[in-house]
């Protein structure tokens, strides 16, 4: 697969880790989830045939994360962006 | 030798002779040959044994979908099996050999198996070998692994190289026959980068088999003239002897290219293949097609091949397999076979054609409306059985018989992403259909257009397409443009054996009797008869199965349905995907730095992850492992040792929410730390479960270094990241892993301060009160050398860390071995550092194993409740949290030459041993020296409250029970006086 890295541009899969899905970035907030929350947040994942948004990190280059939209079917990626995303120049 | 069956002409380099030996016995050839071809040149036909019945076989094709003619080449380490002789280029010396016979090819005693032929059928053996279920394993699977496979290999290490290399192009095309090569052309002129890949050596496809004419010349002459345009352009890169043999995701393409196969040695310095990852924008595949036989009975005699097989032999090679050919044809192509050899002197015996109307000759005789029914020479063709339209039967007399029952399109890789190929009525084959892998464009053969015009044309303008060209296309070169019309014959009904699948010996037989047993769909039938796999993969029978199936099952083919193609196109050789990580390249292997001066004292190392670590440093007389250890222990408890620990992880935390940061990542407080101190750190994964431990130093306000184990050093980094960027993207926080960049040494024992105080420079106070316990800090050494220093204890001594850049790691360790020499300084390896970090009840890996929380690690009070960190809410779970939950304590045995062993589980000192009274297990052992008598770690319910308590160590994998008393974990020191001496 190629990875159209947003500050890089496409690069080879084989650079890259792959996270889990991009959902591992909404963590309860400690002061008000329930049980429950933490339970679907630590353990509950959807397996899609179909659009999924996951985490790929860019172990063999510039480190940064990426949320990759791929199609889990056909491999198509529709959209890559930074999980985090530059800060506005001050 | 004569080279009896020559002809004239060919596209051999006739002044080149070339020697070979197949089974010892001496031939000639020319430079162009393939072994096929020169075996066939020299009047040898049988070439190969088949698989189960071990019927005689030659070459049922002239290229890489060869199901029979499979030989040993070379000898040695380089002996090859299953290697297509069809596809083998001829060099001077080649030595090849036939395969799956004994004691030779003319004479072989397996082929017993084909008198037996009825009990052999399909599924013979899920059908014979069922029961007594005892028997499979001591009987039967060892006779049948005898009597299969086909080659045998060397049992020795392949010398070869092979290599790996990428590549990228705006265009790849796969397959150079007139559709390639012309939109090779099209695409080239315009100064797009072009890789065209063949797996031939000789560029050009059917051209080179044909008598076709393009513009006015031979189409031969006129695809050398097109390769040599093509080659003259700086955007266009030739690949021959290059086989795709995968479509994968985004434009990847896998191609090996044979360097060295046809060379009697690779060049020096050169790999025998390489394994290209081709990155294409658009590809045009081109891969032309492959022509099907008819089945009839006794059609695999040696001499029985494809009518366009015996066509390139005689047209491109020179050579037919006999001086008397006959033909056996459904459609026109079958003909031109005739018309060819009949030019090159080949007496034609008949043209035996199934169609009524099937069009006449001059210089031959055509059997109108009639079928082949059977044939009879033992080890090569002497005869065909006719039964004319007319009811009447005929025997004619020939070497050879070329079979055509059309062609099918090269379909192979736009399957190679699920793509489901379509039926063709009109070709009676299937065609590219489905979805495509993405930026793959079909043309010519390979998309069911099979006149040379039609391929010219349809490869020029799939090449425009693909990259978008507008505007009047060029002309296309001038060329025979008749309609191919395909009508469907599979077989001819028999009483014998008509064979379908060559390779597996599948006949029609084993397919109705797969039908008849249920086994109808085409996986089933695949699986159940073996029709299709090994190594052709059924490129000439899968069709054949499929449509007998279809008209057993009383349905049109494409309801049916096929099977479809997976990589790779054709064999590829293990060696070829390792590439160069064989062996110790398997991974890099990472050295300390202290490890050249290590090697010089005689270390003993020890892989560690990617790493190699000095394990021990035996001393001259020590002739035991455990002897280097103790010594090392008591020396370093005694007076002062050394260890490289520069594999622990170091990563650099900067920015001025570092502390914050951290405060998340570890489960206890990093806050309120204060500069130049240093603050043992664990780490939960968010399941609560303890995932890594090390220490952080503040080294400035914004500024700590982290330390993770050896093993965990990327996971931890990862998850460092991930917290970073996902969970506080707002953080002023900034990370890197340096542990590369530092060289750090443990100086560990009771005059670890006074060797230091020789190094350190004099305006760095290390005393106890200017440096105290867990104290960090940059300084220099050696007159100026920066360097970090933090004293901070793994082995319960007296200790420091020590950091310099890593250039000057192993100056270092020779000055601390130098300085040190007035303390007797020692060097102590791996096993000195467990057998340290046990007798002060260290958790190490073997601790922190995935299962193990901070409770069980005795530090569930360091989870604070103050903030909230990766891990901290879920390890309040009550699950986690019982009463009498495990806890890590230390094991002594009750008479001292016990022995303590990791792994061990612990039971009450009375009642059962079994897994319901399991009260813990070990996860830690060694000789301590410091006590004398082995020591343990490990975990034990409600282990908190039992100290004293007599347990039984049971190992039943060892036959092992060992009376141990649970003592606390903290074998040396307790008290912790001697690291804040």
């Amino acid at each position: 697969m190629i990875i159209n890295h947003p500050l890089l541009g496409p690069r080879d899969s084989a650079e890259f880790v792959y996270l889990g899905a991009a959902e591992l970035m909404n963590r309860p907030d400690p002061e008000t989830a329930s049980a429950e929350d933490w339970h679907g947040y630590a353990y509950l994942r959807d397996n899609p045939a179909g659009v999924h948004r996951e985490l790929w990190f860019h172990e063999g280059g510039d480190r940064s994360i990426l949320i990759v939209t791929r199609d889990t079917t056909t491999h198509e990626i529709s959209a890559v962006e930074l999980a985090r995303k530059p800060r506005a120049q001050t | 030798m004569t080279q009896k069956n020559r002809l004239a002409g060919g596209q051999l380099d006739r002044d080149t002779t070339l020697s070979f030996t197949f089974d010892g016995k001496n031939y000639s050839g020319h430079l162009g040959d393939t072994l096929a071809s020169a075996l066939l040149a020299n009047n040898v036909r049988l070439m190969g044994r088949s698989f189960k019945y071990h019927r005689p076989r030659g070459p049922l094709t002239a290229g890489s979908e060869e199901p029979n003619a499979i030989v040993e080449l070379r000898s040695g380490a380089r002996q090859e099996p299953n290697t297509r002789a069809t596809t083998a280029e001829l060099f001077d010396g080649l030595s090849a050999k036939s395969q799956n016979r004994w004691p030779s090819l003319a004479f072989d005693a397996m082929a017993i198996n084909d008198r037996f032929s009825n009990f052999l059928t399909a599924g013979f053996y899920y059908k014979t070998f069922m029961w007594p279920a005892a028997f499979w394993e001591k009987l039967y699977e060892p006779i049948i692994r005898k009597a299969a496979g086909l080659g045998s290999l060397s049992m020795q290490a392949d010398p070869d190289e092979y290599d790996k290399g990428f590549r990228h192009c705006d265009l790849l095309i796969i397959g150079a026959g007139p559709a390639g090569l012309n939109a090779a052309l099209t695409a080239g002129r315009t100064g797009a980068h072009v890789i065209l890949a063949d797996e031939d050596f000789r560029m050009g496809g059917r051209l080179n088999a044909e008598t076709l004419a393009i513009s006015d010349m031979a189409g031969a002459d006129w695809a050398a003239q097109t390769v040599a345009e093509l080659a003259s352009l700086p955007n266009v890169r030739l690949m021959a002897r290059t086989t795709v043999i995968g479509a994968f995701d985004h434009g990847i393409y896998g191609a090996v290219e044979r360097i060295s196969d046809h060379l009697a040695k690779a060049p020096r310095g050169k790999p025998r293949q390489i394994l290209w990852r081709i990155y294409a924008k658009q590809t045009l595949l081109c891969a032309g097609a492959t022509e099907r036989p008819i089945a009839f009975d006794n059609n695999d005699r040696p001499g029985i091949m494809l009518a366009a097989s015996l066509r390139a032999y005689a047209n491109r090679w020179a050579a037919t397999p006999a001086q008397r050919v006959a033909i056996f044809t459904n459609n026109d192509d079958g003909h031109r076979t005739a018309q060819d050899l009949h030019a090159k002197g080949v007496k034609i015996a008949g043209v035996i054609d199934t169609r009524p109307d099937a069009p006449r000759a001059l210089d031959y005789e055509v059997l109108q409306g009639a079928h082949v029914t059977d044939t009879k020479g033992r080890l090569g063709l002497t005869f065909v059985e006719v039964a004319c339209a007319d009811g009447s039967t005929r025997t004619i007399e020939c070497g050879a018989l070329g079979v055509s029952g059309g062609w099918n399109p090269n379909v192979h890789l736009t399957c190679h992403q699920r793509g489901r190929p379509t039926w063709d009525d009109d070709l009676a084959a299937f065609v590219p259909g489905g979805t495509l892998p993405p930026g793959m464009v079909v043309a010519g053969a390979a998309q069911g257009i099979f006149s040379t015009h039609g391929a010219l044309k349809s490869g020029a303008d799939a090449a425009r397409k693909a990259l978008g060209l507008k505007g009047r296309a060029p002309a296309v070169p001038d060329a025979k443009d008749s309609p191919v019309i395909q009508t469907p014959f599979w077989y001819v009904e028999g009483c014998s054996r008509a064979w379908l699948d060559q390779q597996n010996d599948v006949t029609v037989k084993d397919v109705k009797l797969s039908h008849q047993e249920g086994f109808r769909s085409v996986e089933h039938l695949k699986r159940y008869t073996t029709l299709g796999m090994a190594t052709d993969q059924g490129k000439t029978s899968n069709m054949g199965g499929l449509a007998i199936m279809a008209e057993l099952a009383g349905k049109p083919i494409p309801e049916v349905g096929t099977t479809i193609f997976r990589p790779p196109y054709t064999p590829t050789a293990i060696g070829t995907l390792a590439g160069r990580m064989r062996g110790k390249e398997f991974h890099p292997t990472r050295l300390t730095p202290s490890h050249y001066w290590a090697e010089e004292r005689g270390a003993v190392f020890v892989e560690v992850g990617n790493w190699l670590r000095a394990q021990w440093f035996p001393l001259p007389g020590e002739t035991h492992w455990r002897q280097s250890v103790d010594r090392e222990v008591t020396a370093t408890r005694a007076s002062v040792g050394v260890c490289d620990c520069t594999t622990l992880g170091k990563i650099d935390v900067q920015g001025t929410d570092a502390a914050t940061f951290l405060n998340k990542v570890y489960c206890n407080g990093f806050a309120k730390l204060a500069v130049g101190k240093t603050r043992y750190g664990l780490m939960l994964r968010e399941d609560g479960v303890a995932m890594d431990d090390g220490t952080a130093a503040r080294l400035a306000e914004d500024q700590f270094v982290v330390t993770t184990t050896t093993a965990n050093a990327a996971k931890v980094y990862q998850h460092m990241e991930f917290v970073r960027q996902c969970l506080m993207p707002d953080a002023d926080v900034q990370l890197i892993s340096t542990t590369e960049a530092w060289a750090q040494y443990a100086v560990a024992g009771p005059n670890s301060r006074r060797l230091l105080q020789r190094i350190v420079d004099p305006d760095h106070d290390i005393s106890n009160e200017g440096f105290p316990f867990m104290a960090c800090g940059n300084i220099t050494v050696c007159g100026g050398l920066r360097a970090r220093l933090f004293r901070i204890s793994f082995s319960g001594e007296l200790a420091f860390e020590i950091a310099v850049p890593a250039r000057y790691g192993d100056a270092l360790m020779r000055k601390l071995m130098a300085e040190g020499e007035e303390y007797d300084v020692t060097p102590y390896g791996t096993e000195a550092l467990g057998v340290m970090r046990i007798e002060k009840g260290h958790a190490a890996g073997n601790e922190l194993n995935g299962t193990t929380t901070a409770l069980n690690l005795g530090m569930g009070r360091m989870v604070s409740k103050a903030k909230d960190s990766i891990g901290s809410k879920l390890s309040e779970r009550p699950g986690l949290n019982e009463a009498k939950a495990l806890m890590q304590i230390g094991l002594r045995p009750v008479r001292a030459d016990d022995k303590v062993t990791a792994g061990g589980h612990l039971m009450n000192a009375t009642g059962p041993v079994d897994a319901a009274h399991d009260q813990g297990y070990v996860t830690s052992a060694a000789f301590s020296p410091t006590l004398g008598c082995m020591i343990g770690l490990g975990f034990l319910k409600d282990g908190g409250n039992r100290t004293g308590e007599t347990l039984r160590l049971v190992s039943p994998v060892t036959d092992l029970t060992v009376e141990v008393e649970v003592v606390s974990a903290h074998f040396v020191d307790p008290e912790g006086e001697r690291v804040r001496a």
